[in-house]
C-alpha cells in the first residue's frame, strides 16, 4: 500500500525513511504536540516550502537547468490569491479565483520563458529568469496600487478558517481548534497530496524521460524523444506547484509582501535547501527544508546567545551575530556542493548501500 | 594561382561575401553595432523632447555604459576564455567599493581640495588599492571555488552563487551592515555648464577612465602575447594546450584580472552612487548578465558595445516611465538576440 | 638494427563516456618516415591521435615516445616534448589571423625566418593571405596553415588527421609536396587518411585499424603490391567510402 502512494519511490534507506516518518508525524500532529502561534508557523513553513522545494528539485535535479524564476511563481501565486480575496472579498470563490489565476500566470509565464531560452545555451535559460524575476520584483512595486507596494497586501480569510472560529466547541488534546488550526491543515493537507503528486510525476515514465535528457540530451534526441518538449512541461509543471506553495504561504499569513515573496533571499534560500537535501530525489526536499526552517528559527537564537558572550571580542561577536546566519548556512552549501554533491539523502542512502 | 579559382567555391555565401570585403590586408571592423547605437542615441532625440535633457540623458547613460563595462568586462572574459559561470563576480565590485571607503579618511585632503588634479589622483590611489585587495581576492577565489569544479557548469553557477553569499557575508562582519559613505571628490561635484546643457563632471571623469580601460584591453589583447594567448584561448582551448602552452595559468591571470577590473568598476561606481550597501555588486548583476550575453560571450568590444546599449535604454526608459528600466533591458536583449543570436560580436567557439 | 620507435602504444584503452573506443591499441611508430593509419570512420583513429597527444586519456596502456613514458603526461607538456598536431577540423583560430596562428606556434616568440622562407616554398599562398583572419579562409588554405603551424617549430612527430578530406586536387597536390619536404627534413609523420591513392606513393609503413585496434601493420610497398591484401583491408574503406 505504501509502494502504491508513494509512487514506487522507496526512501532506500532506514535512516531517511525513519526521518521522514519522524517529520510527517510532527507535521501532521504539531498544532497539538507544540501549541503556539510560533511553532505552529515553523511547521506550517515547512509545508509550503516542502512543496516549493520540491517543485524546484523537479527542475534543478530532474531537468538539470537553473531557474531563477522559481521564486517569482512562488510570488505570483500568492499575490494572485492576495489580490483576489482582498478585491472580491474573503470568499471561498475569491481564493479560487485567486489561485487559478496565479497558477494559470506562472504556467503561461513558464512556458514563454522555456520556449524562447531552452532551445540556446542553457546560460541563456538561467540568464533569462533571473532578468525575468528581476523585472516581475520592480513590476510589483510599480503596480502598488494592487500589490500594495512595500508594504504588501493584506487580506482576511472566509468565515470557517478566520482565528475567531471554532471547529469544536471544547479543546482537543489541550488546544483550541480555531480557525487558525483549520487552515494549518489545509495547508498540510494540500502540502501533503502535492508532495504525493510529484513523486508520482518523477516517477511516471514522463519523469523517465526527463532523466535520461538530463543524463544525454543528445543519445535521448537520437532516440527520438523531443527534448524541449518535455523540458518545457517539466517547466509549466514546476511553475505551477510553486504557485500553488505560494497560495497556501498566502493563506497562512493571510498576508503577501515582496520581501517574504518576491526576493532574491527567498531564492537563495530555495537553492540552498534543494541542494542541502539532495538534488534529484524529491525526499531532499524534506530534509533540506527541515533542516533550513529550524536552523533559521533556532540557530539564529543559539547565534545571538554566542555572541553575547564574544562582547570583548568584536570580530568574533559580529562573526556570530544572528543577522550573519547565512554565512554559515552558506558555508555549509558550498561544503555540501563539494562534499555530498547529492545531499543529505544521497549520503544517507549510500551509507545504507554499503552497510548492505 | 590556381587556387584562387577553388578558393570561392569552397567558401560559404557569407564567408565569400567578407572575402570580398577584405580585399585589402587587415581586419575588417564590424560597424553595424556602432552605428545602431548612434542611431540609437539619435532616436532618443524626439522622444525626450529637449535638447539639453537629451543630452543630460546621453552623457549620464554613456558614464553608466563606462561603469557597467568596466565591472562586467571580467565577467566576459572569464565566460568566455574559461568557460566558466562566475556568478560571484558581483562580490568583487562590493569589495572594491568598499575598500574604497577605507581610504576616505587619509586621503581626506585630496577629496575635499577644490583641485582637479587632486581629486584624480585620489580616485587613482583609491583605484590602486581596491584593484590589489579584489586581485588577491580574486586569486584565492579561483583557487577555492572555481578550480575545483571546472567543466561543470552546475556546480559552478551553485558554487559561485555560495561563495557571493560568503564573501558578502565576511564584508558585512568587517564593515557591518549599515549604509557606506564614499563621498564624491569637492573637485568633481557639480556640472560643467555649455550653453543650455549641464554635464556632471563625475560623469566625464567616468567616460574617461572607461575609454581608457576599453584601449587598454583592446592593446592587451591585440598586441600582447597574452593577449594572443587569450583570444585564442576564448576560441579553441584544447588547441592552444596542443601548441604547448599551459593555459591554466592563462585563466589564472583572466580570472585575477576580471576581479581586479569588477574592484575598479566598483569605485567608480561607488563614488558615483556615494551611499550604497553590500548589495551594491548583486543590484547591477542582472545587467551585467544581459550585457555579457549581448556582447557575446569572450568578446571585449561586445561587453563594451552592449554595456553602452544597456546604459543609454535603462537611462531614457527611466526618463520616460521610472522603474520599467529593468523590463526594457530584456527587451532589448531579446531582440539583440533576435537579430544576432551569438551576441553582438560573436566569438567562434570550438 | 631495428631503431626504436619513435613512438610505441602498448595496450591503449580509452574510454570516452560509456563508449569503449580504443580497445587494446599496440602502434609503433618507425623513426622517420611517414606512418599511415588506415581504417574505416569509427574505427577510432582520431581518437588514438588525440589519445596521443593527451586530449583524451587512456584509461589503460602505456604510451612512450622517444623513449620517454608520456601517458600520464597533459597535453601541453606532451606537445613540449616534440608532438606536433592537427586536428581533422585543423584548429584553426578565426579571429586571428594567419600570421597570429602562426606566431602563437612559435613558442619562442619570434620566427625563424629561413624556416618561414622553406615553408613558403611550398605553400606559396599563406603570402597572399598572411594577414587575413583565419576565419575567412577556405577549407584548403586552412590546411595549409594548420600545416605550416605545425611545422613552423622543427618537431620531432607530426600527427595529422585526415588532411585533404574534402580539398581540391590542386591543393592535395601542395600538400603532397610539403610531406615530401618533411620527410627530407627527417620528420617523422603519423597520417590518418582516408584516400589510399595519395598515400600509396607518400607513404613508408602502414597500419589498419578497426573496431579499436591495430589489424595489420607492414610496409606500404608490401601493401601496394598486395591486391589481395589490398582488396581484404580496403574493403574496410569501401564500406566507409561509398
Amino acid at each position: 500500500m505504501f509502494t502504491g502512494i508513494l509512487s514506487g519511490d522507496l526512501p532506500r534507506s532506514r535512516w531517511l525513511a525513519a526521518l521522514l516518518v519522524l517529520i510527517v508525524l510532527y507535521l501532521a500532529t504539531a498544532p497539538f504536540l507544540f501549541p503556539g502561534a510560533r511553532s505552529l508557523n515553523v511547521a506550517a513553513t515547512i509545508c509550503v516550502f516542502v512543496v516549493l522545494v520540491a517543485s524546484f528539485d523537479l527542475l534543478l535535479g530532474y531537468c538539470g537547468v537553473v531557474s531563477f524564476a522559481h521564486a517569482m511563481f512562488y510570488g505570483i501565486g500568492a499575490y494572485g490569491v492576495a489580490i483576489s480575496m482582498y478585491k472580491l472579498g474573503p470568499t471561498w470563490t475569491a481564493m479560487g479565483i485567486g489561485a487559478l489565476a496565479g497558477i494559470g500566470l506562472s504556467v503561461l509565464l513558464s512556458f514563454l520563458i522555456a520556449l524562447v531560452s531552452l532551445r540556446v545555451k542553457a546560460i541563456f535559460y538561467t540568464m533569462m529568469t533571473l532578468a525575468v524575476a528581476a523585472a516581475f520584483g520592480a513590476l510589483v512595486m510599480r503596480l502598488s496600487g494592487l500589490t500594495g507596494g512595500d508594504d504588501g497586501r493584506a487580506f482576511k480569510l472566509p468565515p470557517s478558517l478566520s482565528p475567531g472560529a471554532r471547529l469544536f466547541e471544547n479543546d482537543v488534546f489541550g488546544t483550541t481548534v480555531n480557525g487558525k488550526v483549520l487552515t494549518y491543515y489545509l495547508v498540510f493537507v494540500c502540502a501533503l497530496a502535492l508532495f504525493l503528486l510529484m513523486l508520482r510525476v518523477v516517477n511516471s515514465r514522463f519523469g523517465r524521460v526527463l532523466e535520461a535528457i538530463r543524463e544525454n540530451e543528445f543519445r535521448a534526441e537520437a532516440i527520438g524523444y523531443r527534448t524541449l518538449y518535455y523540458r518545457v512541461v517539466a517547466n509549466c509543471v514546476s511553475a505551477a506547484l510553486a504557485a500553488c506553495a505560494g497560495v497556501l504561504m498566502a493563506l497562512w499569513l493571510r498576508y503577501v509582501g515582496p520581501q517574504t515573496t518576491v526576493g532574491f533571499n527567498v531564492m537563495l534560500n530555495i537553492l540552498l535547501m534543494a541542494v542541502i537535501g539532495g538534488l534529484g530525489t524529491i525526499y531532499g526536499s524534506v530534509l533540506g527544508v527541515a533542516l533550513f526552517v529550524v536552523a533559521e528559527n533556532y540557530l539564529q537564537s543559539l547565534m545571538g546567545g554566542m555572541s553575547a558572550s564574544f562582547t570583548s571580542v568584536p570580530m568574533l561577536a559580529a562573526l556570530f551575530h544572528p543577522d550573519r546566519w547565512l554565512l554559515w548556512f552558506g558555508t555549509v552549501f558550498v561544503l555540501s556542493v563539494y562534499f555530498f554533491p547529492s545531499g543529505i539523502v544521497g549520503k544517507l542512502r549510500a551509507s545504507m548501500r554499503e552497510a548492505l | 594561382m590556381a587556387a584562387a579559382a577553388t578558393d570561392v567555391s569552397d567558401l560559404s555565401p557569407a564567408q565569400a561575401g567578407t572575402e570580398a570585403l577584405e580585399a585589402l590586408p587587415g581586419r575588417a571592423r564590424d560597424l553595424v553595432p556602432g552605428v545602431l547605437i548612434l542611431a540609437f542615441i539619435a532616436m532618443a532625440l524626439p522622444v525626450v523632447g529637449s535638447v539639453p535633457t537629451w543630452v543630460t540623458l546621453t552623457v549620464a547613460g554613456l558614464a553608466m555604459g563606462m561603469m557597467l563595462f568596466i565591472m562586467a568586462s571580467g565577467l566576459t572574459l572569464v565566460f568566455g576564455l574559461m568557460d566558466v559561470m562566475n556568478l560571484g563576480h558581483a562580490a568583487f565590485v562590493a569589495v572594491g567599493a568598499y575598500t574604497a571607503t577605507l581610504l576616505v579618511g587619509p586621503l581626506k585632503g585630496l577629496l575635499e581640495s577644490g583641485s582637479v588634479w587632486a581629486s584624480l589622483a585620489a580616485i587613482a590611489a583609491v583605484i590602486a588599492l581596491s584593484m590589489l585587495v579584489t586581485a588577491a581576492l580574486g586569486w584565492m577565489f579561483e583557487r577555492l571555488f572555481v578550480r575545483p569544479v571546472y567543466g561543470d557548469h552546475l556546480k559552478q553557477i551553485l558554487i559561485t552563487i555560495g561563495a557571493m553569499i560568503i564573501v558578502e557575508q565576511i564584508v558585512l562582519v568587517l564593515f557591518g551592515a549599515n549604509q557606506m559613505m564614499l563621498p564624491m571628490p569637492e573637485a568633481l561635484r557639480g556640472s560643467l555648464i555649455v550653453g543650455d546643457v549641464a554635464v556632471e563632471r563625475y560623469r566625464l571623469v567616468a567616460v574617461g577612465v572607461g575609454l581608457v580601460v576599453f584601449t587598454g584591453l583592446a592593446l592587451l589583447l591585440a598586441r600582447t602575447r597574452v593577449g594572443l594567448l587569450i583570444r585564442a584561448g576564448v576560441e579553441d582551448r584544447a588547441m592552444v594546450e596542443a601548441l604547448g602552452y599551459r593555459i591554466r595559468n592563462v585563466f589564472i591571470a583572466v580570472f585575477v584580472g576580471g576581479s581586479a577590473l569588477a574592484g575598479l568598476g566598483g569605485v567608480m561606481w561607488g563614488f558615483y552612487r556615494e551611499q550604497f550597501t553590500v548589495a551594491i555588486g548583486a543590484e547591477v548583476l542582472v545587467q551585467m548578465l544581459i550585457i555579457v550575453i549581448i556582447g557575446g560571450l569572450g568578446s571585449v568590444t561586445g561587453c563594451f558595445a552592449g554595456a553602452v546599449l544597456i546604459a543609454l535604454s535603462t537611462n531614457y526608459v527611466s526618463f520616460l516611465m521610472p522603474d520599467l528600466a529593468l523590463v526594457s533591458n530584456i527587451l532589448v536583449m531579446m531582440l539583440v538576440l533576435l537579430w544576432r543570436p551569438q551576441g553582438l560580436y560573436p566569438v567562434n567557439k570550438h | 638494427m631495428p631503431d626504436r620507435p619513435l613512438l610505441h602504444l602498448a595496450g591503449v584503452h580509452t574510454h570516452i563516456g560509456e563508449y569503449h573506443i580504443l580497445q587494446g591499441v599496440e602502434l609503433q611508430v618507425p623513426r622517420s618516415g611517414l606512418t599511415v593509419l588506415l581504417g574505416r570512420n569509427g574505427a577510432g583513429k582520431s581518437t588514438t591521435l588525440r589519445t596521443i597527444m593527451g586530449l583524451w586519456h587512456a584509461s589503460a596502456g602505456r604510451i612512450r615516445f622517444d623513449g620517454q613514458d608520456i601517458s600520464a603526461l597533459q597535453t601541453p607538456e606532451i606537445s613540449r616534448a616534440g608532438i606536433a598536431f592537427v586536428p581533422e577540423d585543423m584548429g584553426i583560430f578565426s579571429n586571428l589571423t594567419v600570421q597570429e596562428n602562426l606566431r602563437l606556434a612559435a613558442i619562442r616568440g619570434s620566427f625563424d625566418e629561413a624556416r618561414l622562407e622553406w615553408i613558403f616554398s611550398f605553400f606559396p599562398a599563406l603570402k597572399r593571405f598572411w594577414l587575413r583572419p583565419g576565419g575567412t579562409l577556405s577549407g584548403g588554405q586552412k590546411q595549409m596553415v594548420a600545416i605550416a603551424r605545425a611545422i613552423i617549430e622543427p618537431r620531432k612527430l607530426l600527427l595529422i588527421d585526415e588532411p585533404t578530406k574534402g580539398l581540391a586536387p590542386s591543393i592535395v597536390d601542395n600538400l603532397a609536396q610539403a610531406f615530401e619536404e618533411l620527410k627530407a627534413r627527417d620528420t617523422t609523420i603519423l597520417l590518418v587518411e582516408q584516400n589510399f591513392n595519395f598515400v600509396r606513393s607518400l607513404g613508408d609503413h602502414v597500419a589498419v585499424m578497426d573496431d579499436g585496434r591495430i589489424v595489420h601493420h607492414g610496409s606500404m610497398a608490401e601493401l601496394s603490391g598486395d591486391e589481395s591484401l589490398q582488396a581484404r583491408l580496403l574493403s574496410l574503406h569501401a564500406r566507409a567510402v561509398h
